[in-house]
Parts: C-alpha cells; structure tokens; sequence
C-alpha cells in the first residue's frame, strides 16, 4: 500500500519547517501590536509563549516523578 | 398537581421507559424525536414556577425556569439529542433505556425548585447512570459499577443529611442561594461537590465512565458533572473555598491524565479538569466568572461528547482504548481524525472554536478581581489542557507511530453526530453571540481582540512545542496510577480479611467452648451450635467497628 502523506519522509520534512515558520511567527508578531497588559509580567516580551513552554515542561517533570510512586502495572487491582 | 406543559425531564424519563418496546427504525425514529419535543417544550415556557406538587406539608415545585436552567437544560437536550443519533442503530435498548432516564433526571435536577425534588432526582441520576454502566455487560463494567454507586449512595445519605438539617433549621425547602454557617449546609456542598469529582474522592470518575461500553460513555460525561456544577452555580456562588477546590481538580485532571494510558480514561481525567475550571469560575462568583462558568458548560459537554465519541468510534471499530495499541489511525479513519482533532481544539480553546469563547470568560474575571497567582495558574493550566488532551489525544489514537491497524470510519449515524458536534463547535466559536444571548447574565466582553488572540495563540503552540520536545520523557507504559480508590479497592478488602481471620478465630473458641458445654450438660445431638461468618459480615463488622472507634475517639 502507498505510504500516507503523514508519514512520508518529505512531509515530516515540510511539517517540521511549517512548525518553525508558525512559531516564529507568533512570536514575533508581538512586536508590531499593542498587547494590553493586565499584570506587569506580562510586559515582558513573549511572556505567554515562555510561560506556556515552561508550565509544560514542569508538568511533565512533575507529572514523570509522581509516576514513580503512584505507577503500577495495569492488572494491578485484578490480582 | 398542575402542570402547563410538558415537563422536559419527566418526558424523557417517561420515554426512556418506553424505548425497551419499541424496535427497528420505529425505535430511533422515537429517540430521535423525543429530545427535540422536549427543547421545544423547554422553549415554548415562560420564566417562573409551574407544576407544584403537595407532599407531606411540602409543596414540591418540579419547574423553576430562569436563563440559567434554560442554558443547562437545551445543552442536555443537545446532548442526548446527538448521542443518541450515534448509537441508534447500535447499543442496546437497556443502554438507550437507561440513558434516556438518566438525562431526564439530569433535567428534572436542574428545573426542581426545591430541595426534596432535587434529591429526589439526583437519586434517579445515580441509579439510572449505574445501569447505563453496567449495560456494557461484562465483568469489568459490574465492578466498577457497583464502585460507582456505592460512592454515588455514600453522596446521595451527605446530600439527605444535609438537606434534613437545613429544612429543620430553616422551615424552607426552597432551593436558593445557602452560606457555609451551618454544618447542613456544608454537607449539601460535599453532596454536590461529590458529584462534581471533588477531592478527595476525585477517582470514581476515571474509574467507572470507561467501564461503560463506547457509546455510555459519552451520555456518561454529560450529565452527573454538570448537574452538580449546576447547582453548585445556584448554591454556592462566590464561595472562596471552591477556588482552592477548582485549582487542585484542575491540576489533578491534568497530572492523571499525563500519566494515563487509557485513551477513555485521558478524557475521563480531563472532565475532572474542566469541571474544574467552573468550579474555580464559581468561586471568584463575579457576574462574568458566573457567565463563564455557565458557558464553559455548555461548550465543554458538546466538545467533551465530541471527543468521546471519536475515541468511541475508535473502539468500536478496534476494540481497542489503549496508547501502546494504537496509532496511525488517521490513515484509515480521516473523518474521526478530523472530528477528534476539533474536538481537541476545542478543549484546548483554541481561537475559532468554542472553548475559546468560554474559557477566555472565567480567565478574565480572574484578571477583572486584579488575582495574579490565580491568573497564573489558570493560565499554566490552559497550556496543560492542550499538553494532556489537545495533543495528546490525537498525537497517540491518529498519529505516532504506525500500529498497522485500518478500521474504516464508523457507520453513518456515528459521522453524522461527529460532524454536527464539530460543526457547533467551530459555530460558537466563529460567532459567539450565539451563546452570551442565552447566558444568565448580560455579557459586556470581546473574546476576539488582537492581543488575546495572539497571545492564546502563543500560550497554545509553544505548549505544543514542548509537548514533542517532551516525548521521550511521555513514552506510554502499560500502567494505572493509584489514586483515592487504592484506600476501598486495596487496603480496605486485606483490612477485611484480617478481621475476618480474627473472627473465625474467636469463633474457634466459642465453638470448642459450646462442644464443651454441650458435653458437659449432655443436650441432644440434634442441635447445631455452629456459627457462621463470612466475607460480608467480616466487611460489615469491619465497617462498624471503625465508626464504633470514630465514636469512641469523639
């Protein structure tokens, strides 16, 4: 069966630089609007992207330590 | 009694019972039909009090329509509505049955004016949702079924608890506005609060709605959440305490969900999170938090059932729910790849969809009360939204890498409810005028400006970007996480048993001590002195004897 467009090489290739462009986009469109600030963190320039990006990060972290002591095998209660 | 018109949620209680005689194309034209009668029933009301019932020295009020029970009770029609389209054809009458009953309890919730006929239906929901569990018919649903209702029970004897002390202190059953200055007041918050999937008892809900078959689920996730954000909106507005509540169900929903394998219970971890976001809404309890937290609903239980019947659809045709099992079903499956991804972003408000214009409400009224943290962490955790159910979702069922499977998409009258959810989801979202004309209060607010747009945009797509930065540490496991049910699915059954153990023990020595007694005073053979204990009556003893020591210690 021919390969989906989605896991094509190319594509991944395409996906990946279309990503970067977008990102890069949003960021930087930033400095051609007014923002309204309502908290003057906010005033820091790309202050939504960087705190999005950080909350993530430190979710998964947190989320990756907890598994530790809560994680157990899926037939855990079948037993 | 007396009664205008039709009563929406008796007509859907009423018909439900009628779904098990009725088959063929008969049958779905008929559960088709009766949602819309009842929304245009809802519609054709005017505002106020209709259909009071005497009972005892009570006059029971079964409507009490405002803009609010309007706003709850035409999403709950939609609901069931477009549900019941998706599995028509397919679940079983019992299923049909008991969805039918349990969304018209929900209803019957949100129109009851006082506290006796609220109870009395959030009994019926409890009941009706336990069935629509077990209607999945195998050994896994029974359990977690007979968990759920034994939580769903322990809720409903608070809520009982609750609503007898306030009627006994203050000879009204009318169901209004209550403060947190008497025990019975705060019993009823922890019955409603129960149900909302408040901590600690936060698992029951992850735990039991995926037990139900594919199409449970998403009648599942309409009702018993939001009911209980229903009336907690007409309770307990601007209770501080339910900002600390909402902050902990939101992360909580979030952390679970991270760490889940279980593509339905992702979701069902991401109910508690949105369920959430309008808790926190119904404690900040300013005009446009209570708005938010009303739109939030009603968006939330269409894009929710969106997501669910993708994932349903994914089951259906797989049999599978599991990460480790799928991937690269967008191959096979474009048309729930493309519903799903909606309903994702969705959930994640995305601009141009209706999260977006519901969400973005309860943010500002953080930012209107001038609270930074709290601004923060709602923030943080719109970006987690995105991390556990925008990407998540869709990157493990319809992308990643490729598990070889290809299911075609469902049958019709499962695309056509995707497709109708997807489309009302983009609709709110492009004209949002739709839903602040119905919403409780007057809305003075523009989701759509430049600088919101932009940086809802920026808060969502670096979240992404961390997401597969991220990937390595988020390889799927085949695991569980323990949670709040560890206590009486674990520990309180080995507790059992070693009570037990003492028990039989003890019962050793009365026997030996009765053979003695019996040889000593040589009585007929014929009598038997044996007692006879077991597992139930050592849980039950077990039971008392810890409340017997509560007492003790008081």
């Amino acid at each position: 069966m021919k390969q989906s467009w989605f896991y094509r090489k190319s594509s991944i290739k395409k996906l990946y630089i279309s990503t970067l462009i977008i990102l890069g986009a949003v960021l930087f469109v930033e400095s051609f609007i007014v923002l309204h600030p309502h908290f003057s963190v906010e005033k820091i320039f790309g202050f939504h992207a960087v705190f999005g990006f950080l909350s993530c990060v430190g979710l998964i972290i947190f989320a990756k330590l907890l598994g530790f002591l809560v994680k157990r095998k899926d037939d855990y209660y079948d037993m | 009694m007396t009664c205008s018109l039709f009563h929406p949620g008796l007509l859907l209680i009423f018909s439900g019972l009628l779904i098990p005689f009725i088959h063929g194309f008969k049958r779905t034209l008929f559960i088709l039909i009766i949602p819309c009668l009842s929304l245009l029933s809802l519609w054709s009301m005017s505002f106020g009090s209709d259909c009071s019932i005497q009972y005892l020295d009570y006059e029971l009020i079964l409507i009490n329509l405002d803009s609010l029970s309007r706003l709850f009770i035409t999403v709950f029609a939609i609901a069931v509505f477009t549900a019941g389209l998706f599995c028509c054809k397919q679940a079983s009458s019992t299923e049909l049955s008991a969805a039918y009953v349990y969304a018209g309890g929900a209803m019957s919730v949100v129109l009851a004016g006082d506290l006796i006929s609220l109870f009395i239906f959030w009994e019926l929901m409890a009941l009706a949702s336990t069935l629509l569990i077990w209607s999945a018919q195998n050994e896994k649903s029974y359990k977690a079924g007979m968990r759920y209702i034994s939580i769903h029970l322990l809720g409903g004897v608070i809520l009982m608890c609750g609503i007898a002390g306030y009627v006994y202190e203050t000879n009204s059953i009318a169901f209004t506005h209550m403060q947190l200055n008497s025990i019975s007041t705060w019993l009823i918050l922890c019955g409603f609060l129960l149900n909302a999937g408040a901590p600690p008892l936060t698992a029951w809900l992850a735990d039991a709605y995926p037990e139900a078959s594919y199409s449970g689920m998403v009648f599942l996730s309409a009702f018993t959440t939001k009911t209980a954000v229903y009336v907690l909106l007409r309770g307990f507005p601007g209770t501080e305490l339910l900002i600390y509540i909402g902050l902990f169900m939101i992360f909580y929903g979030i952390i679970y969900a991270l760490l889940e394998n279980d593509i339905r219970r992702i979701l069902g971890y991401s109910i508690i999170n949105q369920v959430g976001f309008m808790v926190c809404g119904i404690g900040i309890g300013t005009e446009m938090a209570l708005n938010g937290t009303a739109a939030h609903a009603f968006t939330h239980i269409i894009y929710k059932a969106l997501l669910l019947m993708s994932a349903g659809s994914v089951l259906y045709m797989t049999g599978k729910r599991k990460c480790t099992e799928l991937g690269g079903l967008v191959q096979s499956m474009p048309l729930t790849a493309i519903c799903g991804i909606v309903g994702a972003l969705a959930i994640s408000s995305f601009p141009l969809t209706s999260g977006f214009i519901s969400k973005s409400m309860i943010t500002q009224a953080s930012i209107d009360e001038h609270v930074l943290w709290i601004w923060l962490l709602l923030q943080a955790a719109s970006a987690g939204v995105f991390l556990h159910a925008g990407i998540k979702f869709p990157w493990f069922v319809f992308f990643q890498k490729d598990s070889g499977l290809r299911p075609t998409d469902p049958p019709i009258n499962m695309k056509i409810s995707m497709v109708f959810f997807a489309v009302i989801c983009i609709l709110i979202g492009i004209f949002p005028n739709i839903l602040y004309n119905i919403l409780p209060y007057n809305v003075n607010y523009q989701p759509y400006t430049v600088a919101h747009t932009i940086t809802q945009l920026q808060l969502l797509l670096f979240s992404g970007l961390a997401f597969f930065i991220m990937l390595p540490l988020m390889k799927r496991t085949l695991t569980i996480s323990l949670d709040f049910d560890w206590f009486y699915r674990y520990l309180a059954p080995i507790l059992a048993k070693i009570v037990v153990n003492y028990l039989l023990n003890a019962q050793q020595l009365v026997n030996k001590f009765l053979i003695s007694l019996k040889s000593s005073l040589s009585f007929d053979d014929k009598l038997d002195y044996q007692l006879s204990i077991g597992k139930s009556v050592g849980l039950i003893i077990f039971f008392f004897s810890i409340l017997l020591l509560y007492f003790v210690v008081l």
